[in-house]
This record gives structure tokens, C-alpha cells and sequence, in this order.
């Protein structure tokens, strides 16, 4: 009876959970599109999520590239189609790694930030000082990440993607002896409009996840620095765990035979 | 119940009522504030005060009940129409609650830019000028919050919550935390910034030198139900146990402390 109750509570905690996330998200989109919005808010925002996560993301993209490239050629020099290497590189650095390398990096970076922040503003009561100052909070703190995010995350996932494929050309070039224009004219020959395309819808969806679940977990913390902490952690690992999910729907929805 | 012979009063709570859970915290409150006065709610931790405050505001809801400001019922007005009542209302909150990522002469102009619509320059103008009612020079303007000591905090929150120029200001304990000199200096920045304009207040504070300073009636909260109302004056000598135990701070009395051993 006890475990059934336990079932219960938890289904009912979950259920609790994702209606009070849809009415948020729900909320915060309506917002997105009703003036007034905040330029300069939006504008530090995108310079905070695109211009200062650079770095994080460009590395990760580099090493990934270069990984790729060394990993798929002592694969593939098994069956002599060592030549697939740039074609692997730049498949896999447009549709999977760059979009979900950079959203992983980035719920990391700016998810937590988000939640912490708007999380002290809560607990500190910065937010109730927002309303009475006839200033809505939705407005003023959630649609500025929210679009920061979902128009930032193509522009960074773009430049990872370029990165990365130059990674995995260093190593093809000046580690594994490929001719440098035939590595070029490989990995040109065999890309698509759509895999590009793919990557930077799946950004963008990113982006939106990363910005809501850092927004969402922060606006609803409570209980001083433990409930800041604990909504750090959840923006950190549920944003994760939807990009993932999302990463694999999109994906079918793009690419199913 | 405690209503006086109020005309038109500036704030008219009739039967408000907010539970949380199985919690009720206010059961009950009826209490009219006239224009330009000012009342003080006196009472225990967790016995209902922030709520009532944070109810009228909008930040929180009431169950039932009604809330009548100027003789409009906001009570449940949401959060989207209240702007028009909201520009009436200034607050100082308990731990100021400036906004750390803006220097502070933005924290007092927030309202002005955000709310009103003026442009930066003015709005600036407005804000060193409101600082220095408050008694802050005009280079504590660039400062960030972080930098200053609680006391500052405290007048830059007061600075913010009248720099609108509001009808109604609601001052969530302004004196906690700070020492018996700075907070007299705040109950007279309170006075000369409310009581002297005629600004309608509403305050909830523990600390009875200041409620009896800033104060021209106090009510006391008990377990979510105004027990006492009176003139400030007669408060030390109310005929009421409850009030007469809080006011002279004595653990033995009618109100008892949840304490576990």
C-alpha cells in the first residue's frame, strides 16, 4: 500500500511538474511576442549566450572534429574507405555534434547562470520588487533569455560547425597525409543544404530548451542558497536530458527513411 | 470588525482570507486605512503580516475576501491589469531587494524608466534628487548595491520606493537588522518622506520604537485575525494581554511559542 502511495506521489509530483512547466513556457512564449520588449536587455543577452560562450564551444568543436577524424580513419583503414574521413568529419560535425556539443556546453554555461540568477533574484525578493515597480518579470527577465537563446544558439552551433570540420581537416591534412584540396573538395562534395539546415533547427530548439529550463527552475526556487543550488543543478540536467531527447526526435523527423 | 468611521478610505480589507495548504495564515481581516495615514500591523513571526502586504500588492492572491484600493476591488485583479493600480503603490522591502546588476541610481529610477516611460537622463535627474532626500550623495549613484552597508541599502530601497512619487508606500520591516541609531535615522527619513507628504503607509515591523514613531494607529496580527487596533499612543496600555505581551516582549503570556526540545 505504502509503495503504491510512493508510486502515487511521485507520478503526481511529475504530472505537478509538467503542467506548471507547460503554463510557464506557454506564458513566456505569448510574452515573446506582445510588445514591450526589452532591445537592450535582449542585446546583453545575446552577447552573454553567443559572443562570451565562443570559446567554450570552439574548443569543444576543434577537438571533437579532430577526435572524429583520427577515430573514423583507424576505423575505417580497416577496410580501406580511409577516403570517408572528411565525409564522416563534416556529417557528423553539422547534423549531431556540433548542435548537441554546443547545447550541452551551453546548458552548462548560461543554463545554470540563468537559474542561478533569476534563482537569487526570487529568494531575495528582486522579483516581487520588479511587480511592484510595474514591471512584468515574464517580460523583463524570461523573454530576453528565451530569445537570446533560440536566435544565439544557430549563429554559435554555425561557427562550431566550421571549427570542427577544420579540426578534423588539420588532422586529416597534417596527421593522416590527405591531400589538403582533396580533403576540401571531400568534405564539400558530400554536403548537404538539409544537414546544415538540420543542425541549426535543432540549435535553435536548443537554445529555446536551455533558456526556458534555466528560467523556469530559477522563477520557481525557493528556500535561500540550498533552493538556488538544488534549481542550478535542475536547469543543468534537465535541459541536458531534453536536448537529448529532442536531439533524437528532430533527428527522425529530418532524416527517417 | 476593526473598521473605523472612514469615508472613503485609501485601502479597505473586508474578510480577506489566504490559506496555504492546510495552512491558513490570514483568517480574516478586516481593517480600512484612511488617506495620508498611517498604520502600523505589529505581530509575531509567521503570523500573517508579509502575506496580507504581498496580498494587497498583487504578489499574492487572496481566497476570498475583498481588497478595495481607492474603492476599485483588486482583489482579483491579475497581474496583467494591475499596472494602473500598481503605480499608486511604492514598497520598501525587508532586505531592500535592490537589483544587483544595476548600479543604484537605476535601482531608484527603475520604476520611472520602467514604469513611466522617461528617458535615462531624466529619470538620472530624478533619482540623484530622491537620493538626496534620503540623505545619499549623488556619487552613491554609481555605485553598485553590493557596496554599501545595510543602512544604505535601506534608504536607497526608501528612495526607490517613493521616487514615483506614489499614493501608497508599504514598508515590510524598514529597521530589521539595522542598529538602534541607523534605524532611528530611517524612521525619520519614513516620516519626513511619507507621513510629511501626505503619502498613505502601510508597515509591518517588530520593532515597537519604530511603530510607535512612524505610526499613527497599529493594528496587531494573531494567527491570521487583527486582534487589537488602536492609536499608536495607547498601545503601551491597550488592555489586551496578547498586545501587552508582545509590546513588552515577556515569554509568559496568552502567546505561546511553538518550541520543540
Amino acid at each position: 500500500m505504502n509503495f503504491l502511495a510512493l508510486i502515487g506521489r511521485v507520478v503526481l509530483g511529475f504530472l505537478l511538474h509538467l503542467g506548471r512547466l507547460t503554463i510557464f513556457a506557454g506564458a513566456a512564449v505569448s510574452h515573446c511576442v506582445r510588445p514591450p520588449l526589452y532591445p537592450r536587455l535582449i542585446g546583453r543577452q545575446m552577447i552573454d549566450i553567443g559572443y562570451y560562450s565562443l570559446p567554450v564551444v570552439g574548443l569543444t568543436a576543434i577537438f571533437s572534429g579532430m577526435v572524429l577524424a583520427l577515430q573514423s580513419y583507424t576505423g575505417f583503414a580497416r577496410f580501406s574507405a580511409e577516403s570517408a574521413v572528411a565525409n564522416v568529419v563534416v556529417l557528423s560535425m553539422t547534423r549531431e555534434l556540433g548542435p548537441v556539443l554546443a547545447g550541452l556546453m551551453v546548458a552548462g554555461r548560461i543554463g545554470a547562470s540563468m537559474a542561478a540568477e533569476i534563482g537569487t533574484m526570487r529568494v531575495t525578493e528582486q522579483i516581487d520588487a520588479l511587480t511592484t515597480l510595474s514591471t512584468n518579470p515574464f517580460k523583463y527577465l524570461v523573454v530576453p533569455r528565451l530569445l537570446a537563446g533560440f536566435f544565439m544558439l544557430p549563429l554559435l552551433v554555425l561557427v562550431a560547425d566550421i571549427i570542427g570540420v577544420f579540426g578534423g581537416y588539420l588532422v586529416g591534412v597534417y596527421k593522416l597525409g590527405f591531400n589538403p584540396g582533396v580533403y576540401i573538395n571531400l568534405t564539400v562534395d558530400f554536403l548537404e543544404p538539409l544537414d546544415v539546415i538540420s543542425g541549426l533547427v535543432k540549435a535553435s530548439v536548443f537554445g529555446f530548451i536551455i533558456a526556458l529550463m534555466g528560467c523556469y527552475n530559477g522563477y520557481f526556487s525557493k528556500g535561500g542558497a540550498q533552493g538556488v543550488g538544488a534549481a542550478t543543478t535542475n536547469a543543468v540536467v534537465s535541459a541536458s536530458i531534453l536536448i537529448l531527447i529532442t536531439n533524437y526526435i528532430i533527428t527522425e523527423l529530418f532524416f527517417a527513411i | 470588525m476593526f473598521r473605523m468611521n472612514i469615508l472613503s478610505p485609501k485601502i479597505h480589507l473586508k474578510d480577506v482570507r489566504k490559506a496555504f495548504g492546510d495552512k491558513q495564515v490570514l483568517n480574516g481581516i478586516d481593517l480600512d486605512i484612511a488617506p495620508a495615514e498611517s498604520v502600523v500591523i505589529i505581530g509575531g513571526s509567521g503570523t500573517g503580516k508579509s502575506v496580507l502586504i504581498k496580498c494587497i500588492l498583487g504578489i499574492l492572491t487572496a481566497d476570498s475576501g475583498t481588497i478595495e484600493v481607492d474603492g476599485t476591488n483588486v482583489t482579483h485583479t491579475p497581474a496583467a491589469q494591475r499596472e494602473a493600480v500598481n503605480k499608486k503603490f511604492g514598497m520598501l522591502f525587508q532586505g531592500a531587494a535592490l537589483f544587483d546588476s544595476l548600479p543604484v541610481w537605476e535601482n531608484v529610477a527603475f520604476g520611472l524608466m520602467q514604469g513611466e516611460h522617461m528617458n535615462r537622463t531624466e529619470a538620472k535627474h530624478r533619482a540623484l534628487e530622491t537620493l538626496a532626500r534620503v540623505g545619499l550623495a549623488p556619487t552613491v549613484g554609481e555605485l553598485s548595491p553590493s557596496e554599501l552597508s545595510g543602512g544604505m541599502q535601506k534608504r536607497v530601497a526608501l528612495a526607490r520606493a517613493i521616487a514615483g512619487n506614489p499614493e501608497i508606500v508599504f514598508f515590510d520591516e524598514p529597521t530589521t537588522g539595522l542598529d538602534p541609531i541607523m534605524a532611528d535615522v530611517i524612521n525619520d527619513l519614513i516620516i519626513a518622506c511619507v507621513k510629511d507628504k501626505g503619502i498613505t503607509a502601510l508597515s509591518i515591523t517588530h520593532d515597537m520604537h519604530s511603530a510607535r514613531k512612524i505610526g499613527d494607529r497599529i493594528a496587531m496580527i494573531y494567527e491570521g485575525r487583527l486582534i487589537w487596533v488602536g492609536n499608536a499612543k495607547d498601545v503601551d496600555n491597550a488592555g489586551n494581554p496578547y498586545v501587552d505581551q508582545f509590546v513588552h516582549g515577556r515569554a509568559e503570556g496568552p502567546i505561546k511559542m511553538q518550541l520543540r526540545r
